[in-house]
């Protein structure tokens, strides 16, 4: 195995920290993903892309842990991941985003950014009911750290606003800030972008690039603009019908002729 | 055949005819959830309503006598007159039809687009109100309802049943007015799907309980489309209330019967009736069968809760209750 | 006017995250309690307290506890009489098998047998959701009712079938049986009734109350961004019938005294809780007392006016109150989903920037 490369922007890329290996998932009679085979290395911004149906969202509900592959293996961390429930692989350091936002509607965005913080928060039932002292010290300090990601993605005005009551846009934000504030070994995006006028568009990518350089944070992403995402992601895993018909820079991607068929409609068989 | 086993059976046959009876009322709770998502907890209550409406109208009672003796210091009671049990009914129904008119219109107009929470809420709320309302308008003391229906043990049965065993057996005691209360309520489910499935109103309203917005935006009129639910709901709680009425008296305890039903509607589902009706007679089977078999051994009136532990263990196993399909869960 | 937060700054998260983060709040809090705690007892008769203040703070405390589960882990609850009853009866068998404990401690056993009762009766919870689970939690409330009324050992084989709180003390003093005073009970039902109101709000506004909130807001988010939905749902039942234990081992023990299980743990009492939390408000330790108090109060009022004022007979004013209640609760949903905490939050607001509202 390789030890990573550098990208034309001269960023270092590590080892691999994520590797699907012949990953298959069916409802049923369907075949949602079929013998799909990838890896995300450290410090890099992956996308997965394709045509509605592709099957993009299946996948990455894959590496959530959210569902699980009748055939394949999912790789941390150089080690086969065990069947665990989504909140074990949340535990590991995995951390998401949704298409359609998933917020805590009920509310505020500051604790929405705390839930994050959830895996990170370990006072026992006993120190909470009594609050001064562990449990107040421990929410203090999380509280801080949830503070500089609200900073960071430059929320603040609205940090005691139920999210309810926020646009579209700002939710996305929020729920990014949610993510992050987990600190997590790897981001999955699903669909950060989509439904954004251009302006949110610039503000989300800026974000995405953002957080990758400052926090050094391993991003995998699926989005539906294709610009973006050439301007984005280090390398790209094109698929369509449950299958992968591209993997590479997105240079490579740009001249790969079954990834132009797919996205001109050319007739499949 | 042993005489213990005869007389499990008859149990049997009297927990199927039980089941009808729950189901009948699980019917109602089915009928507006489909249409509206609304979880109907007032269902008994109309039931109980529509029998004291009943009773008060073939009685010629004076509606809230009591109240207005008690604030004009009058004393009235009757009318004085006796109304034929068949016209008594169809006013009663007029009556159900101006009841789900004013639920619509004073309440679940208001609260349309609410959590199905809130709206659960709002129908116990409806349940008090009705239950004080009924009782302020009829009297709240235990009336009997007879229009006309046969009642007591069937001797045919009885004689024809009774060679099956030995000596301690008498043949097996079938309640006539659980066979009609049978027939009656297979006929309502047929004439249900008849509506259902063969008239405009019927379709329209299939049509909202797949898409409120899709109905709305064919031409689909949702207030309409929530009276007549409600009306047909007030039309099975009247049916219900007739026959639970005439077997053990009009009174309080009549409200409680929506308390059976929902059981039923946890292993059948909330919107299948074809599961309203085989969760009934599971249920109705079930516990007569529990308590004929267990219930001395364990202080007997297992009636109470065996429905609910069931409908509990079943679900555990099998969330998606008799009917339902598989949950896939999405984000 | 006085109701100002400008110039009244947070400069810590700990000060910012208080309870009361407003000055004027705060104080209005400290003078209520010393109301309570230093006043009221010696102003306190046995009508006020067996009509309004006893029933207030016990109901109170149920409200708080299923509001613990319905209102911030989203898992509705039909079966709260039934778990009043696992307190009641729990608090009679350590009172009359352990005569010498201090009635304080057998108060505390009780509301641990309920958590423990209450957790395994939460176990479908994580199996089945919204109103399939409603429903299967009635069949603890009608199992339980059930037990106690039927197996003799929970009620010590008393001919009557009822249960009867013996004399038992706390420091010396009577808190129940005969000779109790009023403000003995009461002081003994403040003390429970704001302690669980101060454990209550700790735990919500921590993490595990974010927790409870992510389940009833969005169970699938709440499991993928890391929280165990089983433990934040089994401590959510554990922690809530903890409190309605504690609830109801005082309402048999110092408000009735005697009690006949069927009757007073019937399944009106856990729609009456219920009432309580929605017409309180959800999600709000606040909307539990509003809500308690109101429901108290109405009943009371509606007697006074109705039976001693108008002069309408007792089973006509019980009439109406069923009509006046079923009708307030529907009025409230319309209006105000989010109950008399909602209200309060919105007056405050309009107070805050009162007479200038723009």
């Amino acid at each position: 195995m390789d030890e990573g490369y550098t990208t034309t922007d001269g960023r270092k890329i590590g080892g691999v920290v994520m590797e699907m290996k012949n990953i298959t998932l069916r409802f049923g009679g369907v075949v949602a993903i079929k013998d799909i085979s990838f890896d995300i290395r450290e410090g890099e911004i992956r996308a997965i892309i394709g045509p509605n149906g592709a099957g993009k969202s299946s996948m990455l509900n894959v590496m959530s842990g959210f569902y699980v592959p009748q055939e394949g293996e999912v790789w941390f961390h150089g080690k086969p991941r065990p069947q665990m429930k989504p909140y074990q692989v949340a535990q590991q350091g995995i951390a998401r985003t949704f298409q359609n936002i998933a917020l805590f509607e009920g509310m505020s965005v500051l604790d929405n950014v705390m839930t994050g913080r959830l895996t990170q928060m370990k006072s026992g039932l006993f120190a909470q009911a009594i609050w001064k002292g562990k449990a107040e010290a421990e929410e203090t300090e999380n509280r801080e750290f949830a503070e500089k990601i609200i900073d960071f993605l430059e929320i603040q005005a609205i940090r005691k606003t139920p999210v309810a009551r926020l646009p579209y846009g700002l939710k996305k934000r929020v729920e990014l800030a949610r993510a992050l504030a987990a600190e997590p070994k790897l981001l999955l995006l699903d669909e950060p972008m989509a439904g954004m006028n251009v302006e949110e568009k610039e503000d989300m990518s800026r974000f995405i690039l953002d957080v990758n350089d400052e926090f050094g944070t391993t991003i995998a992403l699926i989005e539906h603009d294709m610009g973006v995402v050439m301007d984005l992601s280090d390398r790209v895993v094109v698929m369509d019908y449950g299958q992968k018909i591209g993997d590479g820079t997105p240079d490579d991607i740009r001249n790969n002729q079954a990834v132009i068929d797919a996205y001109l409609g050319v007739s499949h068989d | 055949m042993s005489d213990q086993f005869l007389f499990g059976i008859e149990v049997v046959i009297n927990g199927l005819m039980a089941g009808v009876l729950y189901a009948l009322v699980a019917l109602g709770f089915v009928l507006i959830y489909k249409a509206s998502g609304i979880f109907n907890y007032a269902q008994g209550v109309m039931a109980l309503f529509a029998a004291m409406t009943l009773v008060g109208v073939m009685n010629g009672q004076v509606p809230f006598a009591h109240l207005i003796n008690s604030i004009l210091g009058t004393d009235v009671h009757h009318f004085g007159w006796h109304i034929p049990a068949v016209i008594a009914i169809l006013m009663t129904m007029a009556v159900m039809i101006l009841l789900a008119w004013a639920v619509q219109q004073l309440v679940m107009r208001h609260l349309v687009n609410q959590e199905p929470i809130i709206l659960f809420m709002a129908t116990i709320g409806l349940a008090y109100f009705l239950e004080g309302f009924s009782d302020l308008m009829w009297g709240s003391e235990i009336k009997k309802l007879d229009v006309g229906l046969p009642q007591g043990g069937s001797f045919w049965i009885e004689e024809m049943t009774a060679g099956l065993g030995g000596e301690g057996f008498y043949g097996f005691f079938i309640d006539r007015l659980d066979i009609v209360a049978t027939v009656i309520a297979i006929l309502l489910v047929v004439a249900l799907m008849l509506f259902s499935n063969y008239t405009k109103e019927g379709r329209a309203l299939r049509a909202v309980a797949d898409d409120h917005q899709a109905a709305l935006s064919v031409g689909v009129s949702l207030n309409f489309i929530w009276v007549l639910v409600w009306s047909v709901a007030g039309f099975v709680a009247l049916v219900a209330g007739i026959m639970w009425g005439t077997k053990s008296g009009v009174q309080f305890s009549l409200s409680l019967i929506a308390l059976k039903a929902l059981p039923v509607l946890m292993l059948g589902g909330f919107t299948s009736i074809p599961g309203a009706i085989v969760g009934g007679l599971i249920i109705g089977v079930g516990e007569k069968l529990f308590e004929f078999l267990l219930g001395p051994a364990l202080g007997g009136a297992t009636e109470n809760w065996f429905a609910y532990v069931l409908a509990l263990v079943f679900l555990v196993f099998r969330p998606q209750g008799l009917f339902g399909d598989k949950i896939i869960e999405r984000v | 006017m006085f109701y100002r937060e400008a110039g009244d700054f947070s400069t810590t998260y700990p000060e910012d995250s208080q309870t009361f983060p407003i000055k004027f709040d705060r104080y209005r809090y400290y003078v209520v309690l010393a109301f309570a705690f230093l006043v009221v007892p010696f102003i306190i008769n046995d009508y006020w307290a067996n009509a309004i203040l006893l029933p207030f703070l016990i109901y109170a405390i149920a409200a708080i506890g299923l509001n613990i589960l319905t209102g911030y882990c989203g898992q509705v609850s039909l079966g709260t009489g039934g778990f009043m009853a696992v307190g009641a009866y729990s608090c009679y068998k350590f009172m009359t098998a352990f005569p010498d404990l201090s009635m304080f401690i057998n108060v505390l056993l009780a509301g641990v047998v309920t958590a423990a009762v209450g957790v395994l009766f939460g176990l479908p919870s994580l199996r089945i959701k919204g109103f399939y689970l409603a429903v299967a939690t009635l069949a603890a409330q009608f199992f339980l009712v059930w037990l106690f009324n039927r197996v003799p050992w929970f009620y010590n084989y008393s001919a009557s079938g009822q249960i009867n709180a013996p004399e038992r003390t706390v420091l010396g003093v009577a808190v129940t049986g005969p000779n109790t005073s009023a403000w003995a009970a009461y002081l003994f039902c403040l003390v429970f009734c704001v302690a669980s109101a101060i454990v209550a709000r700790n735990l919500t506004r921590g993490s595990i109350g974010r927790k409870w909130m992510a389940i009833r807001d969005m169970d699938i988010a709440a499991e993928i961004i890391g929280v165990n939905p089983m433990k934040a749902k089994l401590t959510a039942f554990a922690i809530s019938s903890f409190f309605v234990g504690i609830s109801g081992a005082l309402f048999f023990a110092l408000y009735l005294g005697a009690v006949e299980v069927g009757e007073a743990f019937s399944i009106q009492k856990s729609f009456l809780i219920l009432f309580m939390v929605i017409i309180g408000g959800l999600g709000s330790i606040f909307g539990s007392f509003a809500g308690a108090a109101f429901l108290v109060v109405l009943p009371v009022a509606m007697k006074i006016v109705g039976a001693d004022m108008l002069g309408m007979p007792t089973d006509i004013v019980a009439h109406l109150q069923l009509v006046v209640v079923g009708a307030l609760i529907i009025v409230f949903l319309i209006l105000e989903p989010h109950g008399i905490a909602q209200l309060w939050r919105l007056a405050k607001e309009k107070l805050r920037l009162w007479p200038f509202p723009h």
